[in-house]
């Protein structure tokens, strides 16, 4: 069955006509960490999409809480569908903390928080606290992932409660993948320990 | 035709919207382009519909090397790109050989009522797969009460081989409804990337 409207399709064969709005920020997958060791978005598995269809995707991260305390929680990505999370990077990283009791503020870049043509996981932030109420929230930006001529380049913020309380901590990170490959898949974890609890979020935005 | 269902209009006169609050507006794909200009009332371009706009930049790779990207706003329409800008300018950078890394605010590349360009990222590399990519976020440029302020977040691959993430914040100093922006390199042209504009309900 399809649908015509004042002479107008707007849907029919199962497809909506592409002139119908739908909203340029698409949720492609959300994942629900459950005491996890990593949390990962691969092309082509369980409706993940991070191809050429959007050439920005971003992550959302709400209430990421972990098993460990004092840890990172970190990100990296895959050219082969997963299979090696080891993508080059040269990133900056830096932050402005505060803590409850008013006595100490400052804004600084981590220098050892950074990589320099690493394949190492990158810090999204850095020793969340896993008292009963911490968590971090976070957004990340990743551009054009599937293009074959370009680096890829990311940014992103963070809030975090760090170092077993206490502290607010608010870090901008932002980097590129050097690699001309098409990056395929995407993985998060903590540096020790699981993700205990905590909702990643992907969107594509056309 | 038209569907109504529990009193809301689903679709009728040949349209619908399945919703989101972020809409797509316009694409301009650079091809060796001196500048890429987003007018109000052309080509689908609407500045006053929104409060909230955001330019996303993906793979902005410019023709010269050591170019800055750049931005400027039009209360003309276009004639003249030459808002009064007040900003201030956040980089942080690091090069792969992990010689350089630092936190700074770029009082040279910040404006006090300048009408310039505003820089949106530095120092763009040209090599084959250098780029810049980030966004812009714009509010409410059609107010004739307030002046505009903008935000944007940027990260360059720059031609020294460095990552340089560059955050500018700023207002642009007019009551006038601003009814264009343009993007240019500060020299020579923008060889490939895409820019495109959303609005925000």
């Amino acid at each position: 069955m399809g649908v015509i409207s004042n002479g107008t399709t707007l849907l029919d064969a199962g497809a909506l006509d592409s002139g119908v709005a739908t909203g340029a920020m698409t949720l492609i997958k959300e994942l629900t960490a459950s005491s996890s060791a990593t949390l990962s978005f691969v092309d082509g598995a369980s409706g993940v999409v991070l191809d050429s269809t959007y050439k920005e995707y971003i992550f959302k991260f709400i209430n990421i809480h972990p098993q460990t305390n004092n840890v990172d929680f970190q990100f990296n990505a895959s050219i082969d569908g997963g299979s090696n999370y080891n993508v080059t990077k040269t990133t900056s990283q830096f932050n402005a903390y505060h803590n409850e009791a008013g006595n100490d503020q400052v804004l600084g870049y981590n220098a050892g928080y950074d990589l320099d043509n690493s394949t190492a996981f990158m810090n999204i932030t850095n020793d969340i606290s896993n008292e009963g109420d911490m968590n971090t929230a976070a957004t990340f930006h990743l551009y054009d992932p599937s293009n074959t001529t370009f680096v890829k380049h990311f940014t992103g913020t963070a809030n975090n409660n760090y170092n077993s309380g206490g502290y607010f901590q608010n870090d901008y990170f932002a980097g590129y993948l050097n690699t001309t490959s098409a990056v395929n898949a995407i993985q998060f974890k903590m540096s020790s320990g699981n993700v205990d609890v905590g909702t990643i979020k992907m969107y594509g935005v056309k | 035709m038209g569907l109504i269902s529990n009193g809301t209009t689903v679709f009728d006169a040949g349209a619908m919207s399945l919703g989101g609050s972020m809409s797509f507006m316009k694409k301009l794909t650079a091809s060796s382009s001196a500048t890429l200009s987003f007018v109000h009332g052309s080509g689908g371009v609407d500045f006053s519909t929104y409060k909230e706009y955001v330019f996303t930049f993906k793979g902005i790779h410019p023709a010269t090397d050591n170019a800055d990207f750049m931005f400027n706003m039009s209360v003309d329409a276009g004639s003249n790109y030459n808002v009064a800008k007040t900003t201030t300018v956040t980089r942080a950078y690091h090069n792969e050989g992990d010689s350089q890394a630092a936190l700074d605010y770029v009082a040279a590349d910040d404006l006090a009522q300048g009408t310039g360009f505003q820089q949106l990222s530095q120092e763009v590399g040209n090599d084959n797969d250098q780029t810049t990519s980030g966004y812009l976020h714009l509010f409410n440029p059609s107010s004739t009460t307030f002046v505009k302020h903008f935000t944007s977040n940027t990260n360059c691959y720059n031609n020294q081989n460095y990552t340089l993430h560059w955050l500018v914040a700023g207002y642009g100093n007019t009551t006038s409804d601003v009814d264009a922006v343009q993007f240019k390199m500060a020299s020579g042209n923008i060889d490939a990337g895409d820019i495109c504009l959303y609005g925000i309900a």
